[in-house]
């Protein structure tokens, strides 16, 4: 930081634009809401989706969706993680698992994962097994590809370095193969977990099980605007607890300490 | 010894027909033309790679795997950016299952030795270029290896900052009866450090001549006596480095 004072000094009116901007906006809103050009159903009003929020905590069917769709996501997002690691270290070790499969990795990994919905479907049944199955979908290829990377591209200097002080076997791997793969890991665990919660969202849509997205359904059913706007609200804000706090925070700490570069932190992110 | 590596669609003779010895407790400055194969035979000697002809023996026991006995110091630090500078230091104790405590004391004594006290919680990032070589050292030297390896450690360093580690290397090596082939293109650094400097060929390389270095210690680089040294090194090394 070459001149902290005069970065602080830019960062202000930053601050002030970002909340002029989103205080218009919401003026904007609340001003073409109580014009009533439009019927409620195609135009919410900020009002009308405070009382939904409000109403969905309060019935708790909004705590119970959550609760729903977050139990989906950490069972299909764990059985990606355990998966996909192991897979891609498999990738990265094994020369002949690498030209074999991995060239199915590749080649599934232009499939949307919710194209998965009708296969898992027949396979499960109308459960939530089905959904989970599209969560793992979602996930999985980025974290077993990203994991593959990070120990491919393990410098050969530190296997060598540690190699020669006596480590050997299992150690090579859980003491320097591994740490060194981390920072690359957790891009991919983080990509990973984008694509499951929007895997998670579309099989939510499409049939009903207790969740965010079988909450949107019904808001369209009942012509429930603010109801439909209140729960996108709701899916926006734990998509950016995850992804930008969650996630960013495990990625500058692990930046930090490794000593990368900030600039390239947020290139990625 | 040889090596020969083959790859798709080319074949690269680094070493043919090099011989040579290390005494036991001896200090060997190895010189010789870029490329000509010195990082080779440090791998060789290390027992990270295998020659394709000939063998690497020490006391009598061929070399076959790398061994905490001998330890290579690479030309970039190659610390564990994951781990605190005390960490890296007891990472070879660690391999050994030296008991935490006991492996924190040495680390703090061996970090004093190179002058990096102070530092042992500090990120591999925030040291700079000279204290992260020091730092390589101090985990070599942690697992007391009878050989040491060094291979151009100081090439990237400012000459202030080589100088001030010529002279750690030396008070360390005289102090411990360690054996050092120490890898390097500058033939004054090898005047100023080695009991015997072997000059290097052009690639294919083999061993073309030999200077005993008799001088007392400790050296510095600006000591009447190197300068002559060194031209006479030069001398042989010359007429390989205009092939290259």
């Amino acid at each position: 930081m070459p001149d902290p004072q005069g970065r602080e000094a830019a960062r202000v009116p930053v601050r002030l634009q970002q909340v002029l901007f989103f205080a218009g906006l919401l003026a904007i809103w609340w001003l073409l809401g109580a014009l009533r050009i439009w019927p409620s159903y195609i135009f919410p009003t900020v009002g009308g989706v405070c009382s939904a929020l409000a109403h969905g905590f309060g019935t708790s069917a909004f705590p119970m969706a959550i609760g729903g769709s977050l139990r989906r996501l950490a069972w299909g997002y764990g059985i990606a993680l355990a998966g996909g690691t192991a897979t891609g270290f498999l990738l990265a070790r094994v020369n002949w698992f690498k030209d074999t499969f991995g060239l199915l990795v590749l080649g599934l990994q232009t499939l949307p994962s919710i194209c998965w919905l009708p296969l898992a479907i027949l396979w499960f049944g109308l459960s939530e097994k089905a959904i989970v199955f599209v969560v793992v979908m979602g996930a999985f290829l980025s974290i077993a590809l990203a994991t593959e990377d990070g120990i491919r591209n393990t410098p050969r200097v530190y296997i060598e370095a540690a190699r020669n002080l006596g480590a050997g076997g299992l150690r090579l791997y859980t003491a320097v193969i591994l740490p060194s793969a981390f920072p690359t890991m957790v891009t991919g665990m983080k990509l990973g977990w984008s694509f499951a919660w929007r895997s998670l969202m579309a099989g939510e849509l499409l049939y009903a099980v207790p969740g965010l997205g079988y909450q949107l359904m019904m808001g369209r059913e009942l012509n429930d605007m603010p109801a439909v706007v209140a729960v996108i609200l709701l899916i926006i804000c734990i998509g950016l607890v995850t992804d930008r706090v969650l996630f960013s925070l495990l990625q500058r700490a692990v930046r930090s300490r490794w000593g990368l570069s900030q600039a390239s932190a947020r290139g990625q992110g | 010894m040889s090596r020969v590596f083959r790859r798709p669609g080319r074949e690269v003779t680094a070493l043919a027909g090099l011989d040579m010895r290390v005494a036991s407790g001896e200090f060997v400055c190895l010189v010789g033309p870029s490329g000509c194969g010195k990082t080779t035979v440090l791998h060789l000697l290390a027992g990270l790679d295998s020659p394709t002809g000939g063998s690497v023996t020490a006391d009598g026991a061929p070399v076959t795997d790398p061994d905490p006995s001998r330890v290579l110091l690479f030309q970039e630090a190659a610390l564990f950016p994951w781990l605190t500078v005390s960490a890296n230091v007891e990472f070879g104790l660690k391999q050994k299952g030296v008991p935490r405590a006991s492996r924190r004391a040495r680390a703090e004594s061996l970090l004093r030795t190179v002058h990096l006290s102070g530092f042992s919680h500090s990120w591999v990032h925030e040291l700079s270029g000279g204290m992260k070589q020091r730092a390589a050292l101090a985990r070599a030297l942690a697992v007391d290896p009878a050989v040491l390896l060094l291979d151009e450690p100081f090439g990237a360093l400012d000459a202030i900052t080589r100088d001030r580690l010529h002279a750690e290397l030396q008070e360390i090596w005289m102090r411990q009866s360690m054996t050092v082939v120490f890898v390097t293109h500058n033939v004054r650094e090898a005047a100023v450090l080695a009991d015997r400097i072997l000059v290097m060929s052009n690639r294919p390389g083999r061993v073309v001549s030999e200077h005993r270095v008799d001088l007392p210690r400790p050296r510095h680089m600006e000591d009447p006596g190197i300068i002559p040294l060194a031209k006479g090194v030069l001398d042989d090394l010359m007429p390989e480095a205009s092939d290259a």
